[in-house]
């Protein structure tokens, strides 16, 4: 006989079992070894944690009572898992790709990461969850219990024996399911170990099972006939139940926040769906298989009044089969305890993300944002969360005294988690959804639940019966269990009908009505459209639904006018339907391209690759991405203005080194120049000097004609080099301009007199006198010097044979203007651009001067803020001077 | 970015064609198959809803029929489920021009 002590050492056995699997599980996923424990298999055995407790020993208790109505429970299940195509790939892809980490965070985050949403549904599930917790502590004191009853030696007391049991699972689902703070959130060790439990329950309960139909009726076939004998023998299952508990089963399997942390938030692979949608139907078939008849053989077997819930347990016991029995105790425990340690850790992971973190964030203000420690207080606080939980379910056990059927209060949390299925089915499949709605709907659903399910279930204490039969105030038609005046439904598909039908309504109705924010809007799309977002083949492809997720994304970068110019345009280009092009392979290249031109070809690859396909990071990164790339479109262009001006000042100095290299050449070329018209005369002179000190005999003729030409040379050198010390004073800046007042006319008069002057070339100068009166204020003796040099170079260089100088002046925009104009053949044009140059001569054959006249006048007339100019065109060689006006300077 | 194409060199773009290649399409009616299923499956396990149940009704079914009846549509069930599953593995990934819009998990 299997005392209780022993049964405690088994679990204790079994418990350290499971923490050593966890630990390796958890060892092997850190070193990166972990693929076998990622098979499609053991995802499907997690998935098995449907299978608490309640299905464990509930289900013999409810076919017991109900016949078949138990199998609604599985059907439910099997039919979302096969139709995987249709909603639970959707489900997972969007978890993965949005990196949910919770079903209330799911909800929250399609709807604009609402956090309001995300608050309700996790109010919803620690409401809906708690008591299937306190469930799950009951059926394990229970199946204590039996034993204990069994065992006369032993001291068995319930209280503490919940305390400890939950006090073990909370210390487990803290050590494995708070041991890191993973960015996916999953949890190797746990995942493995609630597997090898799923295994262990499914065992169980077929050796169960087993040992009823072939152990003890005998058979198939002899069963099938003690099934049809039993009380239970006709078929006499509740329609509106029937199908009521199959859709709501189904809801539930896709709403209780552990069946979405095993499905979503733990799911590796996608693929393993693929599996997990035959298999795990496979399980739940197996799972039912026996229920029936050892429901059956219970009820034949077991006296009078016995629990059918317990019957898993009792038939081994009372047959004397000890290890069977406790085979199917430890089944029971493993459902109980793999329910209870993810629950713990789903609801934990809301509670901490979704209710004590921005309580937190906003209590600490802005500095939580610059301390490194928020991660510790997330771990703190979902450790903290699991104790609360479990603490909460040993009060509601407590409470509740553990005498309900396990059944009723299993249905009764499926119909309330039931409630966020509207909001989720909605967010995933239509884009319209919105926060309102959902937020309306939830309200209105999770309302009803309580009001015509939750209060009338929990008895008189809560609601009082005259509520119940006359409707609260008397108002009739507002019974908890008949709404409406509609009597005679069951209490059970009267709240799911009227609660979810409901929620629905008012979730369509105020997601029609209400406008979305554009982050909404934004999640919405990635949503929807999750399977064109986030996988595919490669290329660009799409549907037109991008489009606009593509605009929102452009505007973000490029801004709002720019984005609509594109866009339009490349509508226009595509043939012109509407406003939003097709997300062509080329539309999609161009964009990019435009895109890349503001924040980067790998940002904007990698940015369209997130609407199109490709990689799945959260829409937040893609907004975080778009305000970075805002702040680099400033900084870049303030980086731009610096780089236009650091652009100007190289052109400046590159203009000037280019002045300075010139300079330099032109002085090269001066020096050799000087050095040459130099060299002349001194050679003349040198070679004159040695005739005459070495020839003897020379005749005074010669003598003097010699010296005549020395003299002549030396003049000229003389006159060459104050030229160049006027030149080289004048281009230094070094003149001191003698400036005084006096008349255009006389400064005119004197130069031609002296240019004049012994003069062997007849040369006329034809004047208007009557223009020339005009008042200057400059240095007189200078202008002269420039008026004499024009005068002189007419002389020399006017080849007409009866040469004519005209010198006409007019008064152009507050300037003087002096032409002087003969009628020679004038400068070439290829030397135009040459005359003022040192040393240029035009001609050399008519060499007079050294070439340095026009440069010193140019150089004269900038010292007097005026211009000496080679005016092309006039019929000869024509000259324009120009001056400032006295009365002009004076003003200045 | 790596795969920056010359757009001179780039190929203009095909329109998507009409049909499918045979496999292709095989595998498009294998996912309408699949997408039927869970409607088989309601439709079946609401037939026990016409079942003659409560008093003043016809001889009501017996359980025993009632079990062979759920259980082998289940089992039916789950069986198709696992053939498109491995049907499904089979056949070769999509291919990349896909004229048609629907998305099969690769």
């Amino acid at each position: 006989m299997a005392t209780l002590n022993v049964l405690i050492l088994v679990c204790l056995g079994y418990v350290v079992l499971l923490f050593g699997v966890a630990f390796a599980a958890d060892r092997l996923a850190a070193t990166g070894r972990s693929t076998w424990l990622r098979t499609p298999f053991v995802y499907t055995l997690s998935l098995s944690i449907y299978c608490t407790a309640w299905t464990f020993y509930g289900a013999v208790g409810y076919a017991a009572r109900s016949g078949l109505e138990f199998v609604t429970i599985y059907l439910g299940p099997t039919l979302i898992m096969i139709s995987w195509w249709w909603g639970l790939r959707k489900l997972v892809r969007v978890g993965r790709s949005q990196r949910v980490t919770s079903i209330a965070d799911l909800i929250s985050s399609r709807y604009g990461k609402s956090n309001i949403l995300a608050i309700c549904v996790t109010i919803l599930a620690v409401l809906g969850v708690t008591p299937y917790i306190a469930l799950q502590l009951q059926s394990i004191t229970l199946s204590f219990s039996i034993f204990a009853e069994a065992d006369p030696s032993g001291i068995y007391h319930e209280g503490t024996s919940v305390f400890w049991v939950a006090a073990g699972l909370a210390v487990f689902a803290i050590l494995f399911g708070t041991r890191n703070l993973d960015a996916n959130e999953r949890h190797h060790g746990v995942v493995t170990a609630i597997a090898i439990e799923a295994v262990v329950k499914l065992i169980a309960l077929l050796a169960v099972g087993i040992f009823v139909v072939w152990g003890i009726a005998g058979g198939v076939g002899p069963i099938m006939e003690r099934i049809d004998a039993s009380e239970i023998g006709r078929w006499n299952v509740h329609r509106g139940r029937w199908a009521a508990i199959t859709f709501l089963s189904a809801a539930a399997f896709v709403c209780l926040p552990r069946m979405f942390q095993v499905m979503v938030v733990e799911n590796d692979d996608e693929r393993h769906l693929r599996t997990a949608a035959w298999a795990f139907p496979l399980y739940l078939l197996l799972m039912s298989l026996f229920v029936v008849p050892i429901a059956v053989v219970g009820l034949d077997l077991m006296p009078e009044g016995s629990n059918p819930d317990l019957f898993v347990l009792t038939i081994p016991l009372a047959l004397g089969n000890d290890w069977l029995a406790m085979l199917s105790f430890i089944g029971g425990f493993s459902s109980a305890t793999s329910m209870v340690i993810v629950a713990a850790m789903a609801l934990s992971t809301m509670v901490s993300n979704h209710i004590v973190m921005p309580i937190w964030l906003s209590a600490q203000g802005r500095r939580a944002s610059m301390s490194g420690d928020v991660r510790d207080i997330v771990l703190l606080s979902r450790r903290i969360s699991i104790a609360v939980i479990m603490a909460l379910g040993i009060v509601y056990f407590r409470l509740s005294g553990g005498g309900a059927a396990l059944a009723a209060i299993g249905l009764i949390a499926f119909a309330g988690i039931a409630q966020i299925l509207p909001a989720l089915v909605g967010g995933l499949f239509w884009r319209g959804a919105t926060r309102t709605g959902a937020l309306i709907g939830l309200t209105v659903g999770f309302g009803l639940w309580i009001y015509t399910l939750l209060l009338p279930g929990m008895g008189g204490a809560l609601m009082p019966a005259s509520v119940l039969e006359n409707g609260p105030l008397g108002l009739g038609w507002l019974r908890p269990q008949a709404l409406f005046g509609i009597e005679g439904i069951d209490p059970m598909v009267h709240s799911v009908m009227w609660s979810l039908s409901l929620n629905a309504a008012a979730f369509c109705i105020a997601s029609l009505v209400s406008f979305p924010s554009p982050l909404e809007r934004l999640q919405g799309a990635q949503f929807v459209n999750v399977f064109d977002h986030s996988a595919g083949p490669r290329g660009w492809t799409g549907s037109v639904a991008q489009s606009e997720d593509l605009m929102i994304m452009t505007q973000r970068i490029l801004g709002a006018a720019e984005a609509h110019v594109f866009f339009q345009a490349e509508a226009e280009r595509q043939g012109g339907r509407g406003y939003l092009p097709e997300p062509t392979p080329a539309f999609l290249e161009s964009l990019e391209r435009e895109l890349s031109g503001s924040v980067g070809a790998a940002t904007a690859h990698a940015m369209i690759g997130q609407i199109v396909g490709g990689s799945s990071v959260s829409v937040e990164d893609l907004l975080a991405v778009a305000d970075e790339s805002a702040q680099l479109l400033e900084y870049s262009g303030q980086l731009e203005t610096k780089s236009a001006e650091l652009a100007r000042t190289a052109r400046k100095l590159r203009e000037a080194n280019e002045k300075l290299t010139q300079i330099s050449m032109q002085k090269d070329a001066f020096l050799s120049q000087v050095s040459h018209e130099l060299r002349t005369p001194m050679t003349s002179i040198r070679a004159f000097s040695e005739i005459m000190r070495d020839t003897e005999g020379l005749t005074a003729q010669e003598r003097t004609r010699y010296a005549a030409i020395i003299h002549d040379e030396a003049l000229r050198l003389t006159r060459l080099l104050d030229d160049l010390l006027d030149l080289s004073v004048l281009e230094n800046g070094q003149v001191n301009l003698n400036m005084g007042d006096g008349n255009l006319q006389d400064v005119l008069d004197r130069a031609v007199s002296t240019a004049m002057a012994g003069s062997d070339r007849p040369l006329r100068v034809r004047r208007n006198r009557a223009s020339e009166r005009i008042p200057l204020h400059t240095d007189l003796d200078r202008l002269g010097q420039v008026f004499i040099n024009l005068i002189a170079n007419a002389q020399k260089y006017c080849d007409a044979p009866d040469p004519v100088l005209t010198i006409s002046v007019h008064d152009v925009g507050g300037q003087a203007v002096v032409d002087f104009i003969d009628n020679g053949s004038g400068v070439p044009p290829e030397a135009q651009s040459m005359v003022f140059e040192k040393f240029a001569r035009v001609g050399s054959d008519k060499a007079g001067g050294a070439g340095l006249g026009l440069a010193i006048c140019r150089e004269i007339m900038q010292r007097l803020n005026g211009e000496v100019s080679y005016l092309a065109g006039q019929g000869g060689g024509a000259f324009r001077i120009s001056l400032p006006l006295a009365y002009k300077q004076a003003a200045q | 970015m790596t795969e920056k194409r010359n757009p001179e060199v780039e190929p203009a773009v095909s329109p998507p064609a009409v049909f499918l290649e045979r496999h292709s399409y095989r595998r498009r009616r294998l996912a309408d198959a699949a997408r039927l299923l869970p409607i088989i499956g309601a439709g079946l396990f609401a037939i026990p809803l016409l079942w003659p149940a409560g008093p003043g009704e016809a001889e009501p079914v017996p359980m025993s029929s009632a079990i062979i009846y759920i259980f082998f549509w289940w089992a039916a069930l789950i069986v198709a489920s696992a053939g498109f599953g491995i049907a499904a593995k089979r056949l070769p990934p999509r291919e990349v021009n896909d004229p048609e819009s629907e998305k099969w998990p690769r």
